[in-house]
């Protein structure tokens, strides 16, 4: 066993130093390995972060939403639906929300403005995001004007700026009190944008939406669980174009590492002739350059991981944030929380370090089962 | 008996339009503790042959033999096995690996084992001291003279501590005062009982007093053997 182990450390000694003889050539490869692996790991770590993110900003959000539909298209709710609602089994708590967008021509920017939940505001100020404060250059106590749909206009004092720390969901989230948002849409008293439902029994949830469906046939519920698998399929999608965007260095370094590998020079064959020739078996030739592969990827993977591991969660993904985020105009600035998923590790690892091993090895087996002789010749 | 070789004939690309067969049915043998030369003008096989008998390629047909034990059917496996523990090689343009040094590519050959690193550094200190390179130890072999090259050659074709020393074309890049000096090595290694196969068109070979037995090729075919 000890003499198995040496013989291995006595190979990986004579990788490290064809690796650094070939010094030029090893770090040109190691530089675009490390550089793909990068990309595509910043990308899967970025989406799932989101992901992940999404997923836990939900947490507490209603299990059900309830929309009103008239020729397909959303309408307000009116109140009396509460009522109804109010008699199925399983509904715990329920509540009208009024919210909508609002278009700055000023910044060419959408904000959503929402009610401020339990929070009284005074009629004339609001609380606003991170991201409209910084685009229209507001602080506490300054005044934003807003024109209504009817054209009037209003001005609302900055009252207080929405936590960094939610900046993701809150960016562009605008808070009034719900006159001044009844006032600046021209929404009637008695109706609601929205309902939101609360559901003991988790797994009953299906079955509130579809009774409510039964007895209110105009009304669409949307679950919670629906909402994250739409978020889930935009990152997916996201992540997609992404991957067909690199689709063209991915190409370039599969044919830079297979010609690397596959094509061997005719030192590197004279090399594996000399070896076989002084003593070495074919498996020992194939144990070396395994290990050669092996470095250059491993190494090649771990540092390519590190670096999007920093770009994602210390840069904020600075390289692919616009194709990412998704957001019009309002990019939120947040700091994502560090999750490394270990089915997405081995994936990556699956797809970039392995056929890389095996193009370097295939090659290699193929000459050193050739006679010494004929290979050196 | 040290090597026996019995009808052997080597065909390169059999079945092609550029068939050729670089040996003809050789009969002939190698006595242990003896310095052999293979004589002959380029093209007649020596290198071939030499190649056969030290199991870097396999005969078409034919037997070898090496003491009791018949090599020439042996899988790959086996073959690397006798290479390794009965051959050592001096090629003729030496085959030393650049980038390595003297230490390192003498110690090559015996990393497979696993030795301990103290006992293969000895072994290899041992040689670099009895060939006189015990300075260039640490040198980059691109750095060295052609004789210098050529004891490192032989250094690294000792340390498995091998039973036959095949050299082919030893003195080929070497200057006459080289070759002689190559001679002497030979002959040390022969009284230190070593056998020793040398494949040579250079008078200086195999003219030398050194050189016991004599064979001369000519187009793949044994046409004298000497004793």
């Amino acid at each position: 066993m000890i003499s198995f182990l040496r013989k291995h450390k006595y190979l990986i000694d004579y990788t490290l130093s064809t690796l650094v003889r070939n010094k030029g050539k090893s770090f040109a490869l190691l530089t675009v390995y490390t550089l793909i692996i990068f990309m595509l790991a910043s990308v899967m770590l970025f989406t799932h972060a989101l992901r992940k993110e999404a997923v836990s900003m939900l947490e507490n959000s209603p299990e059900i939403i309830v929309q009103r539909l008239q020729a397909g298209r959303n309408a307000l709710v009116p109140e009396e639906y509460l009522q109804k609602i109010g008699k199925l089994r399983g509904v715990t708590q329920k509540s009208g929300r009024l919210w909508g967008y609002y278009y700055d021509p000023a910044v060419k920017a959408n904000y959503t403005v929402m009610t401020a939940g339990q929070a009284s505001l005074p009629i004339t100020e609001i609380i606003i995001g991170a991201g409209i404060a910084r685009t229209r250059g507001l602080s506490l106590g300054d005044y934003l004007t807003l024109r209504s749909q009817s054209g009037e206009a209003y001005s609302f004092k900055v009252s207080k700026l929405l936590d960094r720390k939610s900046e993701l969901v809150t960016t562009d989230l605008l808070l009034m009190s719900p006159l001044a948002f009844r006032r600046l849409f021209d929404i009637p008293e008695g109706f609601y944008s929205d309902l939101v439902l609360s559901v003991r029994n988790p797994r009953e949830v299906r079955k509130v939406a579809e009774k409510l469906v039964l007895l209110l046939p105009d009304s669409r519920p949307i679950l919670r669980e629906e909402i994250l698998r739409t978020y889930d399929s935009v990152f997916s999608w996201r992540q997609g174009v992404i991957f067909v965007l690199l689709m063209g260095s991915i190409l370039a370094f599969v044919i830079f590492a297979w010609d690397k590998a596959s094509g061997l020079s005719a030192e590197e064959r004279r090399e594996i002739g000399i070896l076989k020739a002084v003593g070495w078996e074919t498996s020992d030739v194939m144990r070396m350059k395994f290990w050669e592969g092996a470095i250059i990827s491993l190494v090649a993977f771990l540092l390519g991981y590190l670096a999007a591991y920093a770009h994602v969660f210390f840069a904020s993904a600075g390289l692919f944030e616009s194709v990412l985020k998704g957001w019009a105009v309002l990019y939120p600035r947040f700091q994502l929380t560090p999750i490394v998923d270990g089915l997405q590790l081995a994936t990556l690892f699956f797809f970039t370090v392995l056929p890389y091993i095996l193009a370097t090895i295939i090659p290699v087996w193929r000459t050193s089962i050739t006679d010494p002789d004929a290979v050196m010749r | 008996m040290l090597i026996q070789l019995t009808d052997v004939r080597k065909v390169f690309n059999q079945g092609k339009a550029n068939e050729f067969c670089a040996i003809q049915g050789i009969t002939t043998h190698f006595e242990a503790n003896q310095v052999s030369c293979l004589k002959g003008a380029s093209g007649s096989g020596k290198t071939t042959l030499m190649s056969l008998i030290g199991c870097l390629s396999r005969p078409t047909s034919g037997r070898i033999q090496l003491g009791d034990r018949v090599i020439s059917g042996l899988p790959e496996r086996f073959l690397t096995e006798v290479r390794r523990h009965t051959f050592g090689f001096i090629f003729q343009r030496f085959n030393l690996i650049p980038g390595l040094s003297v230490l390192e590519n003498i110690m090559l050959p015996a990393y497979p084992q696993g030795l301990p690193y103290k006992n293969l550094k000895a072994r290899a200190d041992r040689l670099l001291d009895q060939f006189a390179l015990a300075n260039k130890s640490d040198n980059m072999v691109e750095w060295l003279s052609g004789g210098e090259s050529q004891r490192v050659a032989i250094c690294r074709a000792l340390i498995n501590e091998p039973q036959i020393l095949i050299a082919d074309e030893p003195t080929a890049n070497l200057d006459s005062q080289l070759s002689a000096e190559f001679m002497g090595l030979i002959d040390e290694l022969r009284k230190a009982g070593k056998s020793v196969l040398i494949s040579s068109h250079d008078p200086a070979v195999f003219e030398s007093n050194v050189i016991d037995r004599l064979v001369e090729l000519h187009d793949g075919c044994v046409v004298s053997e000497d004793v």
